[in-house]
């Protein structure tokens, strides 16, 4: 795992790169829009809204008992499932797997679990290419990219990159694109139509992670726009799908909630063109073996904060990233996770814990205006985990790290604000003193400084002080209306 | 009528034009003002920032200030929403950290009785034509906490839209944060400057003389930027709109 920097480094960059900032204006600004009309088109939402959260936070109440009734029901159906505690644990199941089927290719659909745990990097590292087949993705590996959107990872880029990457690179991992490519969506979606083609007429071995996963039934989902998705869930011999274990959902009813919520909210759609359905394995029909890996991977270690844990009620829809105006600016490398934007800002610390200089600073890559919450299809209160978050790194307080309580301390670096807000708070609890503290800089208001030395700094690099009045409103109140009572 | 005014840290030091606007405006409506000399800082800052252990004293102290006072009211939406959404947040998790009910029940006590200002003006006077003048060009940037913690929607549009000679123009993305942020505009300088330099060029292009606000700290950072920049553009207090006549203008 590389060491990102910490937010407001990287989104320092970020903000400096006017191709990426015009990129990620456009397409969040058309895609919130179209989110908007879509969703004013259901009179019930605010009930599908509740209804969905109601569903997540009871099936998150009583996980233990739907993963058993979900492994009873998938290995009834004919499928294998396993547990994996962590990152390693599930690469080196997901890994055994595939060499035991004798093949070194696997082909991908899109999933956010996988990008969690590296797969892809722990299957090269066996001698195991991992083609991905979301367009998107493909984008992102064919140019040795990180993804920067949950729904959309090459949101960062523009046809005209897409086109060079499509040009330098497709001919190294298989078939090669047409001569002369343009930067047409059609003409490039036709290369990759071509390219991937080839690789899901010859992929013996499949890997997906899912929407949703149906406790009673054994069922996982997956939503997409493309197909290539089914290609990949249909064609080969062996599936193998990862999926965190807070995916589970208790009945096939209550899909009828996200089936409306989740394509409204991600894609703008009413619904989305395919959604796929398996259960276990059927013979003569898709893959003859399949393989769930519930991955835990920090899962039960936030679902023990009460306050934290809604973040585990997300569907990574990604209408949280399209209403922010932070991920706008900062795009989403600056997370530092492959969950980025507001949910990313409250999920990595709480998978990954407080300790990296990223994930410390993730809470604070906020200003609390609260559009991620208005947005969210199943009213995760962000800003509310953020604060909860913030307080966790700076004054400490008690985690659960690997099924144990700890009582961690303050993060690093906080000292000095820490002894500011104290200072700050002792003047303020003392109007006597606060009060002198005002006049003395009415006083000093001739002195305004156009920059500021220390923290301060950061404001007047860009932006003035504002006048300092010559009496404070107390002083004025007491000059006119005597001691105030 | 009587209401206590919470004028707030940053209205009373650095925006005391704000505080005797609300002063003049309500009693010309016929409300008497106290003014709590006991008040502070609501602590917002501090609980913001993850130090939530120094916002209880400042809780304790806006509390009893207030006590006995059927009507808060005060000219942030932000400060608002900290003593009516977080305050009751606060002293639900001190008691289940077992330090005592006593923060619990002060926070809820005092959360149903306040008000943001335009909130006073409209639901509990009943009034939206307040009897101002101001003859000039204005746009409205609705701060975050006024209108989605505490869902003003269209009572300041509405207040604005009834005083005489303001010609009110829409101000395009309205709805987006500034980027002020509270310690955001200190920890992350650069996307705080970006977007508020956003907001700020949209405000210029409407063409109005005043970017009005409810919210004196947004304003300050959008107002140093534009200053920044030499832009002719002026901020300006929603109260200090509403309290300005045609015999006085707005509070000097």
């Amino acid at each position: 795992m590389p060491a990102f920097p910490p937010f407001p480094e990287a989104a320092r960059q970020a903000v400096g790169d006017g191709v990426l900032r015009a990129n990620l204006r456009h397409a969040t600004h058309t895609i919130r829009d179209k989110r908007a009309r879509a969703v004013a088109e259901l009179a019930d939402w605010d009930r599908l809204r509740a209804a969905g959260k109601a569903v997540k936070d009871h099936t998150l109440r009583h996980l233990d008992h739907y993963l058993v009734q979900l492994e009873e029901a998938v290995t009834a159906a004919g499928g294998t499932v396993h547990w994996a505690v962590d990152a390693d644990e599930a690469n080196r199941i997901v890994t055994a797997l595939v060499l035991a089927t004798g093949e070194r290719e696997v082909v991908k659909v899109k999933s956010m679990a996988t990008q969690e745990i590296g797969l892809n990097e722990a299957l090269a590292a066996a001698g195991i290419a991992a083609y991905e087949t979301d367009l998107a993705e493909l984008i992102v590996q064919l140019g040795h990219d990180r993804p920067s959107h949950i729904l959309v990872p090459a949101i960062h880029r523009n046809r005209a990159e897409i086109r060079d990457i499509f040009r330098t690179e497709m001919g190294r991992w298989g078939r090669p694109a047409p001569e002369g490519l343009g930067d047409d969506p059609r003409e490039l979606a036709e290369a990759a139509r071509l390219h991937l083609r080839e690789k899901f007429l010859r992929a013996k071995v499949a890997v997906s992670g899912a929407n949703f996963m149906v406790a009673e039934t054994g069922t996982l989902v997956v939503f997409e726009s493309e197909g290539n998705g089914r290609m990949c869930l249909t064609l080969p011999e062996t599936l193998i799908s990862v999926v965190g274990i807070e995916k589970v959902v208790p009945t096939f009813r209550d899909l009828e909630v996200f089936l409306q919520t989740l394509p409204r909210s991600s894609t703008a759609e009413r619904m989305n063109p395919y959604t796929t359905l398996w259960t276990g394995t059927t013979e003569g029909d898709g893959p003859a073996a399949f393989h769930l890996v519930l991955l835990d991977n920090g899962r039960t270690d936030t679902l023990a904060d009460a306050t934290g844990r809604q973040a585990l009620r997300c569907i990574r829809c990604s209408a949280c990233l399209n209403v922010c105006p932070v991920y706008e600016r900062a795009g989403g490398h600056a997370y530092g996770s492959v969950h980025p934007g507001p949910i990313g800002a409250i999920l990595s610390p709480q998978l990954r814990g407080t300790a990296s200089a990223i994930d410390a600073s993730l809470p604070y890559a906020s200003t609390l205006c609260g559009a991620c919450y208005e947005v969210c299809p199943v009213a995760i209160d962000i800003p509310e985990v953020l604060v909860h978050l913030r307080e966790r790194i700076a004054q400490g307080g008690p985690v659960t790290r690997n099924g144990v309580r700890v009582r961690i301390r303050p993060a690093r670096g906080h000292t000095a604000e820490r002894a500011a807000m104290r200072a700050a708070r002792l003047l303020l609890d003392h109007p006597g003193a606060l009060s002198t503290a005002t006049r003395l800089l009415a006083r000093a208001r001739r002195l305004r400084p156009r920059r500021l030395p220390g923290p301060g700094r950061a404001w007047t690099d860009t932006r003035e002080l504002p006048e300092l009045p010559a009496e404070s409103f107390r002083a004025w109140w007491t000059r006119e209306r005597g001691t105030p009572r | 009528m009587r209401a206590a005014l919470f004028v707030t840290c940053v209205n009373d030091a650095l925006y005391p034009r704000t505080g005797v606007a609300v002063v003049r405006l309500l009693e010309r409506l016929g409300v008497t003002v106290d003014f709590p000399a006991a008040q502070s800082c609501c602590g917002q800052p501090q609980y913001n920032t993850g130090h939530r252990y120094e916002t209880e004293p400042l809780l304790r102290r806006t509390a009893r200030a207030f006590a006995g006072h059927a009507h808060v009211v005060t000219p942030s939406g932000s400060c608002a929403a900290m003593l009516r959404e977080h305050y009751p947040r606060i002293g639900r998790k001190a008691a289940e950290e077992g330090r005592g009910g006593e923060l619990a029940d002060l926070a809820a006590e005092l959360a149903p009785r306040v008000y943001e200002l335009t909130e006073f003006l409209v639901d509990v006077l009943g009034v939206t034509d307040v009897g101002a003048y101001f003859p000039h060009t204005v746009t409205y940037h609705p701060s975050c906490h006024g209108l989605r913690a505490l869902g003003l929607g269209e009572r300041p549009r509405r207040l604005l839209a009834a005083v005489r000679g303001l010609d009110l123009v829409e101000l395009p993305g309205a709805e987006e944060c500034c980027g002020f942020g509270g310690t955001f505009a200190l920890k992350n300088p650069d996307v705080s400057a970006a977007m508020g330099t956003d907001k700020a060029d949209r405000a210029a292009a409407t063409g109005a003389e005043v970017l009005c606000g409810a919210d004196n700290s947004c304003l300050a950072h959008l107002d140093g930027l534009l200053r920044r920049t030499g832009s002719p553009l002026r901020t300006l207090h929603l109260a200090e709109i509403l309290a300005a006549t045609e015999d006085e203008g707005p509070p000097r």
